[in-house]
């Protein structure tokens, strides 16, 4: 048929002339050609559709025609046949036709076209004009289509006319106004930032409809600052009791529900608003609980209320008694007959589970039910459920039945995300034995194929790189591992997935020596056998090589390894013949060899070091920026760029040597520990051998972080807890068991009972009285790995801030220049002060930012009455300057600064008369520049520069040399020349934890990285000791605790962002670990430790 | 909401609206997804679906399937609400209304849902008002196809 449709459409233009040339034929618009049309097509063969839709596109044609064709060329766009050649009838149409034609024309245009279209250009005039219109229809209209589609550039042309329309008398205009804006709100949020207090006054709208407009944009903007609006709670809370009260009109009505959906709306603001914070939530439990009590009447939409009120309660800071209240409502959902409350009932225990396990025991019967379900979507919300509650002793029944789930289900996106679930938690609690957690981590690739996440097979390999406690037991798994694939050898290989043939071989090639008996001879000739199929790809192939290459110690599997070998060094693909020349090179050179492959040696990529700062390339680096090159700049800061830079490059691509290189050297220090075979085989470096062990060298670099129970940590207070709580640990949830099925299931048949409830206890077991560990370890952890894939890489914030810092930048030295050029004959005191521009913690800081304004006066009003009393100040400075910078500079620092920590006075540049000196003060929430112009004798002035600090900072010059702060002076003949990188380290303050503080935080954040860094001093006796007090130094980080060979820090930038630190050392190493919840920060701290411990 | 979707049993379109800017060839592998899909499942079975990162929420009233997709933090009872608040206002507009009302005055369906969702969101939830305006604007219609009195709508718009 679809044949069919081609062929008539692409007779479309002879039609069309055709049609041109006989205007008779194509006249016989009326009325009722919609429905001949929709007739004709429903009856007859698709190939009449192309000759229906073929309209002349020109012509002359009355509106009343056109909007005819209008309506034909919309149903046969909805039939999926395009009439891209009406978009433009359309736009005439909106522009042109009367009222009724008019809006068809609108129509039409919002169902054609999107938000980026070219002609949507075309419609901004007629916006523009209908807006203005006296007709009401035509603005209501005009507001219409505004609030569905237009283009975000030409907002500003019509953002007064609709601003105007917020104060027009009939109430429709002004909720479409409002609406309007909204959606101006979403698509450009700067654009209507000036209007926030007109949304106030659309919220104390008389009109109810006006008013629950309103409540979008208020969703929308609560939900980015929470913080700014929390003086709005108690009118939030005031309408939503009149709302539950009745005080609206019977017209907003549904279903003798007073105004459902502002109700609703409400609710989820309140939880916006109450979310952690005590106060404002007290202010919310009285209409919380009516709301509750109100909503009784069995229908949907008072379902959907109670919903959305759990949420809230279980959202806000807790009370008790409102949890009592919403834990039944809860039931209700779950034990409804009905299909679509009972999921419901699932997604709320879902969310609830977390801070309340004994719900899951209470409802344990109705979930075990729900597994069974035959509704797929039942039993997925129900496997979320299980994910969450999943302990040590259940995970396998959990995992057991994920996979089944698995088995069956044929949606990738499912697919996907459960094996990812899946894999966490076989990592997670590894070992209830060896045996299983191999055979699960098999099941997750053979069914997660090439869809999953590719982190899965990366972290499975890393965990058997880098081994747990104990050596035995690494040595195990690894043989259990080697055992298992080489079964799966045996077999047929066709159906293996791509990403578990890459595990296969690298297992292999790895661990196989562990197996005695087993000639590598015989696993290269296994692994040879892979390379057969056609259906493998390259990249597989380049992993199978690399495994060749490892096993290649005996000269009986070289040379099955170099037949094999052979076969690629003329391959097209550059990865694989490299891999390829590589095996054969490593043949030939016996020596090369012996060093390379040392035979035996168990995890012998531990001793492999990296050097993920790249600093050998500092000379290289800062050589090539002397030269020239442009300073590195980060992906994300190249991608902003290049989405700004619209207009075509015409110029070649040039290709730089050094920028590439510093390209790829960030790549590799991004991501010091992903298993990425691809970047090992960028062929760069020059020698080969290393080449077999760089894919290895990138596993280490990570701490041990899981033990027999699990995650290290976390261990000590999970079996403090256990040896409080001996093995009754079971009795309570047996029992409740029982009664639960008692109460529930009477009917059922004794047997199918047991059986339900023996997968019961299994299922829920641990649940009950182990709250105290579950709480501070598991559900934590998880909901924190949750998080961690919707958390997005870049904080918008951050954006803003960087404009802050920029501006600051080019302020101070423009205002230098009014400086330089005023205040030579009269030396004055300046003091620039750039407020913290934190949009975030505004409200918070406003106390800590009065005293850094008070600063500045305090700077002026000292630095001018000192200066301008006469001679006498100037020469007493003058006297002093000879007697060193030392003792004079840091006393003319104003008296806020004097008490705090402050480095040296370093002389930055000096000319004939003339010299430059700074200090940097670290105040709390800023770093303060004091730069002292000295003249030979006196000072001339003193300088006072207040940074704001941001991430943006640290990061830039984490990265590469900042392009930090240049002037030049000029004073008269002296000239003087200094740029500034504010150091990156200023930004750190030390945060003060406990250690429980400490645990807590560490578990909710999401983004870390792990580095071994070598202790030069091997002497040291505690080393540890040693290094954190380095750390601290340098850093200003808080040591938190030291126990035994662990030490944990925790820091925060000034923004208030914080970043924990896990130290821990093992012969001559240092392991340090980092996790904070913003992307970027432990990576570039993680650079600032590595100095710190290197410049010891 | 992210768009709504109106087909028949046959799995044919009869209304579709995007709240979110797709290219046409995702919208057209969106719906051929979905009706597949939503087609497939069994009478008794929940109304809600996870689909992709997204969730629908569909409703059958005689031969029509009413289908929208909403993002994960949002209710989907009270998205079942709004369709159903969607056919009772098309009930009301064209006096019991079936499926051909829909197919023969699409357009009208169309004015309709603009006057009850805009962007994604409802906008007016009073049942009353949302038909008021949409009478307002038919009676302008009329009169201009009787009288041709232009402005008479406006001075009607009360």
């Amino acid at each position: 048929m679809s044949d069919v449709v081609e062929k008539t459409l692409t007779a479309l233009p002879g039609l069309l002339l055709s049609l041109d040339s006989q205007p008779g034929a194509a006249k016989l618009c009326a009325t009722s050609r919609l429905g001949s049309l929709v007739r004709s097509i429903t009856e007859l063969t698709s190939k009449n559709v192309g000759e229906e839709m073929a309209e002349p596109p020109a012509g002359p044609r009355s509106p009343k025609q056109m909007k005819e064709i209008m309506v034909r060329a919309i149903y046969c766009e909805m039939l999926g046949y395009e009439a891209s050649f009406s978009y433009i009838h359309a736009i005439k149409l909106a522009q042109q036709g009367s009222v009724l034609e008019k809006r068809v024309g609108y129509l039409a245009v919002s169902l054609f076209l999107h938000e980026s279209h070219d002609l949507l250009l075309l419609l901004v005039n007629t916006v523009l004009k209908d807006l203005q219109s006296t007709n009401l229809i035509e603005v209501c209209m005009a507001l219409t289509v505004v609030s569905q589609i237009f283009p975000k550039d030409m907002i500003p042309a019509v953002l007064p006319l609709v601003e105007d329309k917020l104060t027009h008398s009939k109430e429709i205009i002004r909720r479409k106004a409002v609406l309007a804006l909204y959606k101006f709100y979403l698509i450009a949020p700067n654009q209507v930032q000036h209007i926030h207090d007109k949304f106030r006054k659309a919220l104390c709208d008389k009109d109810p409809g006006v008013m629950t407009a309103s409540l979008h944009i208020y969703l929308k903007l609560i939900k980015e600052s929470p913080e700014s609006y929390k003086d709005l709670t108690d009118s939030f809370v005031t309408i939503l009791k009149q709302v539950v009260g009745g005080k609206l009109p019977v017209d907003f009505n549904y279903h003798s529900v007073p105004a459902p959906w502002l109700q609703m709306q409400l609710l989820r603001i309140l939880a916006l608003l109450g979310k952690e914070d005590q106060r404002t939530s007290e202010m919310m439990y009285e209409v919380l609980d009516e709301s509750l009590r109100r909503a009784e009447i069995n229908h949907n939409i008072t379902y959907a209320i109670l919903y959305e009120c759990l949420k809230t309660i279980y959202t806000i800071h807790p009370k008790s008694e409102l949890l009592e209240k919403a834990a039944k409502c809860i039931g209700k959902f779950v034990l409804s007959p009905k299909i679509n409350l009972k999921y419901l009932g699932l997604k709320a225990l879902t969310y609830v589970v977390q801070q309340d396990p004994n719900l899951a025991l209470q409802h344990q019967m109705t979930i075990i039910e729900c597994l069974d379900h035959s509704d797929p979507i039942i039993k997925r919300e129900t496997l979320e459920l299980l994910y969450r509650i999943t302990n040590g002793q259940n995970v396998s029944v959990i995992v057991e039945k994920m996979l089944d789930f698995l088995r069956l289900s044929k949606d990738e996106y499912t697919t996907i995300d459960l094996v990812g679930k899946v894999a966490e938690l076989a990592e997670k609690y590894p070992f209830p034995y060896n045996s299983w957690f191999i055979q699960t981590m098999n099941a997750i690739f053979s069914i997660g194929g090439d869809v999953m996440q590719p982190d899965i097979p990366n972290n499975f390999l890393r965990l058997l790189a880098e081994g747990f406690d104990s050596d035995e037991e690494d040595r195990q798994l690894r043989l259990l591992a080697v055992d298992s694939y080489l079964s799966l050898l045996e077999c047929d290989t066709s159906g293996l997935p791509q990403r578990f043939l890459q595990v296969i071989s690298w297992v292999l090639g790895e661990f196989s020596f562990l197996k005695e008996g087993l000639e590598p001879a015989d696993v290269v000739e296994r692994l040879g056998k892979l390379l057969d199929d056609d259906a493998i790809t390259t990249e597989t192939r380049c992993w199978v090589l690399a495994a060749m290459s490892k096993l290649c110690g005996s000269s009986d599997a070289l040379c099955k390894a170099e037949k094999v070998a052979h076969k690629y060094t003329s391959c097209l693909d550059t990865a694989l013949r490299q891999q390829a020349v590589e095996l054969e090179l490593l043949g030939r050179d016996v020596d090369l060899r012996t060093r390379v492959l040392p035979q035996h040696v168990i995890g012998f990529c531990v001793w492999l070091q990296v050097d993920s700062s790249l600093s050998f390339l500092d000379g290289f680096v800062s050589d090539a920026l002397a030269r020239g090159a442009a300073p590195y700049k980060p992906p994300h800061q190249r991608q902003e760029e290049l989405s700004q830079e619209k207009i075509l490059n015409f110029e070649p691509y040039g290709l730089s040597l050094p920028v590439s290189l510093s390209a790829c050297s960030l790549t590799d220090r991004q991501s010091p520990t992903a298993l990425s075979l691809s970047s090992s085989l960028s062929g760069n470096s020059a020698d080969p051998p290393l080449k077999a062990g760089s894919n290895l060298l990138k596993l280490e670099g990570v701490k041990r972080v899981w033990g027999k129970q699990g995650y290290l940590p976390e261990k000590q207070a999970t079996e403090e807890a256990l040896a409080q709580e001996p093995s009754s640990i079971f009795a309570p949830s047996h029992q409740q068991a029982c009664s639960e099925s008692q109460q529930t299931t009477f009917s059922t048949i004794v047997e199918q009972d047991q059986e339900k409830r023996q997968l019961a206890s299994s299922l829920f077991v641990g649940l009950g009285s182990q709250n105290a560990p579950c709480l501070l370890g598991k559900p934590e952890a998880s909901s924190s790995q949750r998080f961690r894939r919707k958390v997005r890489p870049e904080d918008p914030s951050d954006v803003n801030r960087s404009l802050a810092v920029s501006s600051s930048f080019s302020h101070s030295s423009s205002a230098l220049d009014v400086l330089l050029d005023n205040a030579i004959p009269d030396p004055t005191a300046v003091c620039l002060l750039v407020e913290p521009a934190s949009a975030q913690n505004l409200s918070d800081s406003t106390s800590e930012a009065v005293p850094a304004v008070g600063n500045t006066e305090v700077v002026e009003a000292s630095e001018v009455s000192s200066l301008s009393g006469g001679s006498g100040p100037l020469a007493q400075p003058s006297s002093q300057v000879e007697r060193g910078l030392e003792s004079d500079l840091p006393s003319r620092l104003p008296a806020t600064l004097v008490g705090l920590l402050r480095s040296d006075v370093e002389e930055l540049c000096s000319g004939e008369s003339l010299s430059l000196s700074a200090c940097k003060v670290f105040d709390a929430d800023a770093l303060v520049l004091a730069i002292f112009l000295k003249g030979a004798e006196f000072v001339l002035f003193s300088l006072f520069v207040c940074f704001s600090l941001c991430l943006n900072h640290l990061y830039s010059e984490g990265v590469a040399q900042c392009q930090g702060w240049e002037e030049h002076l000029n004073l008269g003949e002296a000239s003087l020349y200094h740029s500034v990188s504010p150091p990156a380290s200023c930004s750190c303050r030390p945060l003060p934890l406990t250690t429980e503080e400490y645990g807590k935080m560490w578990l909710s954040f999401s983004h870390d990285v792990k580095q071994n860094l070598m202790l030069l001093k091997h002497e040291e006796e505690d080393q540890l000791e040693a290094a954190l007090t380095a750390l601290k130094e340098k850093l200003c980080l808080h040591i938190v605790d030291v126990i035994g060979a662990e030490g944990i820090m925790a820091c925060q930038l000034v923004s208030g962002r914080p970043c924990l630190l896990h130290c821990h050392t093992h012969g001559g190493m240092l392991a340090i670990w980092l996790r904070s919840p913003i992307a970027d920060l432990p990576d570039c701290l993680l650079y600032h430790c590595q100095k710190a411990i290197q410049e010891r | 909401m992210q768009f709504m979707l109106l087909f028949s049993r046959q799995g044919k379109l009869r209304l579709q609206k995007w709240y979110v800017p797709l290219s046409d060839k995702e919208k057209k592998k969106i719906t051929r997804e979905l009706v597949q899909t939503v087609l497939a499942r069994k009478p008794k079975m929940c109304s809600f679906l996870e689909w992709r990162d997204l969730k629908i929420v569909y409703k059958r009233y005689a031969s029509l399937y009413f289908c929208c997709a909403i993002e994960d933090q949002d209710n989907e009872l009270i998205t079942l609400e709004i369709i159903h608040r969607y056919v009772e206002l098309l009930d009301k507009y064209f006096g019991s209304v079936c499926e051909l009302d829909i197919i023969f005055n699409f357009e009208k369906a169309y004015f309709i849902l603009d006057e009850f969702l805009l962007g994604g969101e409802a906008q007016e939830t009073s049942k009353k008002n949302v038909l008021k305006a949409i009478e307002q604007a038919d009676l302008l219609q009329e009169v201009r196809l009787g009288g041709g009195l232009f402005f008479l709508g406006f001075n009607s718009f009360h």
